[in-house]
């Protein structure tokens, strides 16, 4: 089995090391921080499995990706918990809950009553919804730690490197194969990477609980509340077309905070734990892609399903490393293709 | 048939935004499908800085289209004017779709700001597309502030209603049978961007009834050939409403047991 050197440890280098540790690769992952943390997408992620709800507007692959990778998180994080998703809308974006509806499938409507059956405290707050009972979620902070652990007892190896300069991403990889997992990093790679602004919030309340993920529908953006341990709830997400990572603006943070607030207005005395900001990477058409250029292998372009699409992926990926690599041992040859699936 | 905004003689009756599509690929597609020549970006609410949008921004220039950037999220004048000249820079063009935005729920038009706006930035060199009601006496202060094109709305921006007030809509064609005027915002379905044009207005211009179809390249495709089948309708002078039936065949003739139902 061939010897894999991993480049990044967000959610796409780590399902990537999962994959090729499965094979019995002797696998490295290299990266710039000292394991999963803030200077990674996936550190800010909200970690819903919602591939129903998300095909409101992504393409049907991210749905069959995210049926795929739900099959991987259940097995790797004590954090994953399937209590669906409930979809609701203030009076006024009523028609959007409709179209929604439409939109999607493998949901049940629910009255007011129903409501107060899954979320007592949403009771009386909202007169219809949509649930989605076979989605998940779980807190990314909790598991990406916990596949780390999982990664190193499987033999895998981490190496922190603060920086790589661009003779050693050009120079040839003292393993078989690298695989380049730098997320938006890689854009010095490929030419069509952009980054797509999200801004999050945590605030934590000790008067209002949620079971599940909430969906406010929203004109403009998908706006959710993941409920995480000890009164956190994760606030997410916005899309802006830029790479801008410095800040929040006032008007993303006001409109996060107006969407949790709407949804109980007990959140309007609920404490501002942490403002984060990233930037997504993405292709034009929002699709992940694999991309093989010789002995490197590159996954990216998650945009906002990482971990819906991360795992499944790799997975894929994995499968076409190998059997690049036994042609190539074969006719002595580097392959060289570009291919996205 | 060709019309002329400013200086540009412009054959698509169709102006476009690029803002809620699923992805930029899907966007450039239903751009080309809407064969709009004209496509609106909003400068503030993408880009913090100029650097930071770069990559979304040389989508919409793959796109062939010419750019008319717009002050989209402005509520004032001077953010509006600040934002017009970024604008500028960035897209070198005197183009910019004025909004000044006086309200949070209906989005309506700062009429008032408006007008402000449109003449500091006509003073400036800029050929000010506004963003306005159907109002007659504020079409005429644009007019006078130097504006040339004028963009009243349908119906609150998003809101997919279509016309609301055909009447103003009519009145202010008939007041201004020379100003290239456009239906901006409110429009839902080809059916209303259709009555627009067949209203005699001169172009449409749209983005959320697109972006957020099921499919936006096929409703792109959908307003394009309704919106040149209103322009073909008000071309060919269509027939007046009337009270009772007019048959369409001559009655002469015919037994009187026909006559009395033709």
């Amino acid at each position: 089995m061939p010897s894999i050197e991993i480049i990044g440890s967000g959610i796409v280098g780590l399902s990537c090391a999962a994959f090729f540790a499965e094979k019995n690769c002797d696998v490295t992952v290299i990266s710039s921080s000292n394991g999963p943390d803030e200077n990674c997408c996936s550190w800010w992620a909200g970690g819903m499995l919602a591939p129903w709800c998300e095909m409101e507007s992504a393409e049907p692959l991210i749905g069959e990706l995210g049926l795929e990778s739900m099959k991987f998180w259940k097995q790797f994080t004590s954090s994953y918990q399937q209590q669906g998703t409930l979809v609701v809308a203030t009076s006024r974006d009523l028609p959007d809950l409709k179209r929604f509806g439409r939109r999607t499938n493998n949901w049940q409507q629910v009255k007011q009553d129903q409501i107060a059956t899954l979320e007592p405290d949403l009771a009386d707050r909202f007169t219809t919804g949509l649930y989605y009972p076979d989605e998940a979620h779980f807190d990314p902070r909790q598991v990406l730690p916990e596949l780390v652990t999982h990664l190193k007892n499987k033999g895998v190896k981490f190496c922190t490197q603060t920086s790589f300069s661009k003779q050693e991403l050009e120079a040839p990889s003292k393993a078989d194969h690298r695989i380049d997992c730098r997320g938006l990093a890689a854009q010095d790679h490929l030419d069509e990477l952009r980054g797509v602004k999200g801004e999050m919030l945590l605030i934590k309340s000790n008067e209002v609980k949620l079971s599940r993920p909430v969906r406010l529908l929203h004109p403009r953006i998908p706006l959710y509340i993941v409920p995480r341990d000890n009164g956190l709830f994760m606030v997410g997400a916005t899309m802006l077309e830029n790479e801008n990572r410095s800040g929040a603006t006032v008007r993303s943070v006001l409109e996060l905070l107006s969407a949790a607030y709407a949804l109980h207005p007990a959140f309007g005395e609920a404490e501002i734990i942490e403002i984060g900001v990233d930037a997504r990477p993405a292709f034009p058409d929002n699709l992940p892609r694999i991309i093989h250029r010789g002995k490197t292998t590159y996954l990216n372009g998650m945009y906002r399903h990482g971990y819906l699409a991360a795992p499944a992926m790799a997975k894929q990926l994995v499968e076409q490393v190998l059997r690049l690599n036994t042609t190539s041992e074969q006719s002595n040859e580097p392959a060289h293709f570009t291919g996205n699936m | 048939m060709t019309i002329k905004f400013y200086d540009d003689e412009i054959s698509s009756r169709l102006l476009i935004g690029t803002a809620l599509y699923p992805s930029p690929a899907i966007m450039l597609e239903a751009i080309k499908a809407s064969k709009a020549e004209i496509v609106t970006v909003s400068l503030r609410r993408e880009s913090g800085t100029e650097q930071a949008g770069q990559n979304f921004w040389s989508f919409i220039k793959d796109s062939g289209a010419k750019v008319l950037p717009n002050t989209a999220g402005c509520k004032s004048v001077k953010e509006a004017v600040t934002t017009a000249h970024m604008a500028r820079e960035i897209f070198e063009t005197p183009w910019v779709k004025l909004e000044v935005i006086g309200e949070d729920d209906s989005l309506q038009p700062d009429v008032f700001g408006l007008v402000e706006a449109a003449r500091i930035l006509s003073e400036d060199g800029f050929q000010v597309f506004p963003y306005t009601t159907e109002d007659l006496v504020v079409a005429e202060k644009l007019i006078s502030a130097g504006c040339e094109i004028l963009m009243p709305w349908g119906a609150p921006i998003g809101s997919g209603r279509g016309l609301n007030n055909i009447y103003g809509l009519r009145s202010l064609r008939a007041h201004f049978p020379n100003i290239p005027l456009i239906v901006d915002a409110g429009i839902g379905l080809p059916s209303h961007a259709a009555a627009a044009m067949e209203l005699g207005y001169d172009a449409v211009l749209l983005n959320t009834a697109v972006a957020k179809a099921g499919d936006p390249v096929l409703m792109a495709k959908a307003f394009a050939l309704a919106i040149e089948s209103g322009l073909q309708c008000y071309q060919a002078d269509p027939i007046e409403k009337r009270d009772m039936a007019a048959p369409s065949t001559p009655v002469a003739g015919l037994p009187f047991w026909n006559q009395d139902h033709a």
